[in-house]
């Protein structure tokens, strides 16, 4: 299937801003669906609300546009219901995070088998700018006009501390690198977590004085190491990028249909 | 004996009624005075295949229902007054993506956490108009056993058949009080099962074009129509659309199909209310006091009927306005501060003759109250 067989194409043009890093992950998602040969009728794609979450309504798959942080909670229905289906769950920052922290924590401990990808650019672009709990320490936002009091919540750190067991991190800079990492996740029987950073140079970018989409995507570029890389310590603002976690727990369904099996009642009981 | 005679409370009866219905997925969150509900059918699902799954709250757990129920399951939660509050969000979602869903509400005490082990019926209104912006919804409610598990499948059979969420107003009373109930035999009441497309595959499917009827038929995901479903206001595919048209078009949609078949959904039952002078009306709990006063009236001669509301949404205003017009007097019987007295008011020809007769402290009101209040009414001092 060539990649365009997964766009619904009546549905263009997209909403997104000019530089955006939104459709950057968009097709590299799509080329790594399209490389697990996964079919359409398979995926279930579960958002929840902001620029981020406009991509499944371009994507012909199964797709659900929920409330704002509450995607998880709808996945979580979805997959409980029919576990057979892959169900993947784009979010934005401020969406999962947010919003939605309390379903992000309980899915990845419940280890239910969804993936979820952290659109991460820093700050909430459809609503024109505001702080997110990624929004760096000291970094602008309309509604930090004198700094960040805040600091960045590290997702990473969140994910592995609650349990997710498959937890990675890339930019839209790094689509090679991206599209494996999430046709691993994808495959990863539990909860997996992809954090991709994306560039927002219409709000974060020009609040920020970041420059424009290539710059920033440069930036993503010149800051970005690989996992237990020592060049951390060299310059704060250097970020890792790759696997973090990788571990096999019971699934949550997969227990579910244990209990399921073990109560069927058995044909000879009734002979 | 007949196994099928058990000694059930209201909220078993209705986990039973759900079973019976073709529930197949519940989410929830503990609460009381509900919690009987999901700690039912965490035992009752799993040996059938069904799935059920105590969420991290009550948001997650009414939207788990909707993803659910689009996979194609029979799909209910179960909550009180702060956990209904936290779905209303969601409720709109299901009102505005045309999800079938059943939501229990047994009533406590409000507002906040007010008092979790006592009994109310507060939340008439926010069942109405909890959720934010226009919209229609239906909502039944029972006043005793029998009719808990009669309207739960009621509540499934209307959900699945206009696909909108169900609103089930119970309150602690009729939760937790035992009575006994007959299960009826497969068959015995009608089930209905949701409308799917019979487009085929090869065809494009509109999942948000209604039928003639108002109707739409469903297309669930895994299947081979791939759609999409959003909150967002939208056109015939689902996709988004803000067009002035698509949204006139919607919003009367929306609407129309519920509004328009108020006596198609209104479920009540008349207790001499035929040749009534005094009429009350009442739901839930308190019909079971007002009942009781109607005995006690009607062995001294006088003329008192009640009529027992079991839908409350859509309102069923002609029913109501008809049945006022016949009695010189009408008491609304109910524990809140008037929230469906308010409903026969503006519907009754003569609001002056509607009388509020309420109580809030906690306690079901007792047929002592109700009966001092009509005294009052019949202008017979205390």
């Amino acid at each position: 299937m060539a990649t365009l067989d997964y766009v619904r194409r009546r549905f263009l043009p997209h909403i997104w801003c000019p530089g955006c890093g939104h459709g950057t992950l968009m097709a590299t998602l799509v080329r790594a669906i399209e490389e697990l040969a996964i079919p359409k009728d398979q995926i279930v794609m579960a958002s929840g609300i902001g620029c981020s979450s406009r991509i499944v309504g371009y994507l012909d798959l199964h797709t659900l546009h929920t409330l704002h942080g509450r995607a998880l909670a709808f996945a979580t229905g979805v997959k409980m219901a029919k576990p057979d289906l892959h169900v993947i769950v784009p979010m934005g920052d401020g969406d999962a995070l947010a919003i939605g922290g309390n379903h992000f924590i309980h899915a990845c401990a419940r280890n239910i088998d969804l993936t979820a990808i952290i659109m991460n650019n820093q700050t909430y672009g459809m609503t024109g700018g505001q702080v997110s709990p990624m929004t760096g320490h000291g970094e602008r936002a309309t509604t930090m006009p004198y700094g960040n009091l805040g600091q960045a919540l590290d997702v990473v750190a969140v994910a592995r501390a609650a349990g997710a067991t498959y937890v990675a991190r890339s930019t839209v800079y790094h689509a090679p690198q991206l599209k494996k990492l999430l046709m691993k996740a994808i495959q990863h029987r539990g909860f997996s977590v992809v954090e991709v950073l994306t560039q927002c140079p219409t709000y974060y970018g020009r609040l920020n004085q970041r420059g424009d989409a290539v710059e920033m995507m440069t930036w993503f570029k010149e800051h970005a190491v690989p996992v237990g890389s020592d060049a951390r310590k060299d310059d704060p603002a250097r970020f890792e990028v790759g696997e973090f976690v990788n571990v096999e727990r019971p699934e949550y369904c997969a227990s579910y249909d244990e209990i399921v099996t073990r109560l069927k009642p058995r044909e000879d009981e009734h002979a | 004996m007949n196994e099928k005679v058990r000694f059930l409370q209201g909220n078993e009866a209705c986990v039973e009624g759900a079973l019976y219905a073709g529930l197949r997925f519940f989410a929830g969150y503990p609460i009381t005075p509900s919690t009987e509900l999901a700690e039912g059918l965490a035992r009752r699902l799993p040996p059938i295949a069904g799935r059920f799954i105590q969420m991290e709250d009550e948001i997650g757990s009414l939207c788990a229902v909707l993803g659910a129920s689009l996979t194609g399951l029979k799909a209910m939660t179960a909550t009180s007054g702060p956990g209904f509050s936290l779905m209303q969000e969601a409720i709109g979602y299901g009102v505005m993506a045309e999800i079938p869903c059943v939501i229990v509400n047994v009533q406590r005490g409000g507002p906040s956490t007010g008092q979790p082990t006592h009994v109310s019926q507060g939340d008439v209104q926010q069942a109405r108009w909890g959720t934010h912006g226009d919209h229609a919804i239906v909502a039944f409610t029972a006043s005793n056993v029998k009719d808990v598990f009669r309207m739960t499948v009621e509540a499934f059979n209307v959900s699945e058949s206009f696909r909108t969420p169900v609103i089930l107003l119970l309150d602690e009373v009729v939760g937790h009080m035992r009575e006994r109930l007959r299960i009826p035999e497969e068959g015995e009441l009608p089930v209905v099962e949701r409308l799917l497309t019979q487009v085929p595959q090869t065809v494009d499917f509109h999942p948000y074009l209604p039928r003639e009827d108002g109707r739409l038929p469903m297309a669930h995901f895994g299947g081979h129509h791939r759609h999409n479903v959003t909150g967002l206001a939208h056109n015939i595919w689902g996709f988004p659309a803000d067009d002035p048209a698509s949204v006139d078009r919607l919003m009367h949609h929306l609407v129309g199909k519920i509004d328009n078949r108020a006596m198609e959904f209104a479920h009540w039952v008349d207790h001499q209310a035929d040749d009534a002078e005094i009429l009350l009306i009442s739901y839930g709990a308190s019909a079971r006091s007002a009942l009781d006063v109607v005995r006690r009236f009607r062995e001294r001669g006088d003329r008192v009927g009640l009529l027992e509301l079991q839908t409350l949404w859509p309102f069923p205003a002609a029913l109501v306005r008809e049945r006022c017009a016949q009695a010189r007097r009408v008491a609304v019987v109910e524990m809140n501060m008037g929230q469906i007295c308010r409903e026969v008011q503006r519907v009754a020809q003569d609001p002056d003759r509607v009388y509020l007769v309420n109580q809030v402290d906690g306690r079901l009101v007792g047929p002592d109250t109700i009966n001092q209040a009509l005294r009052m009414i019949q202008g017979r001092g205390f």
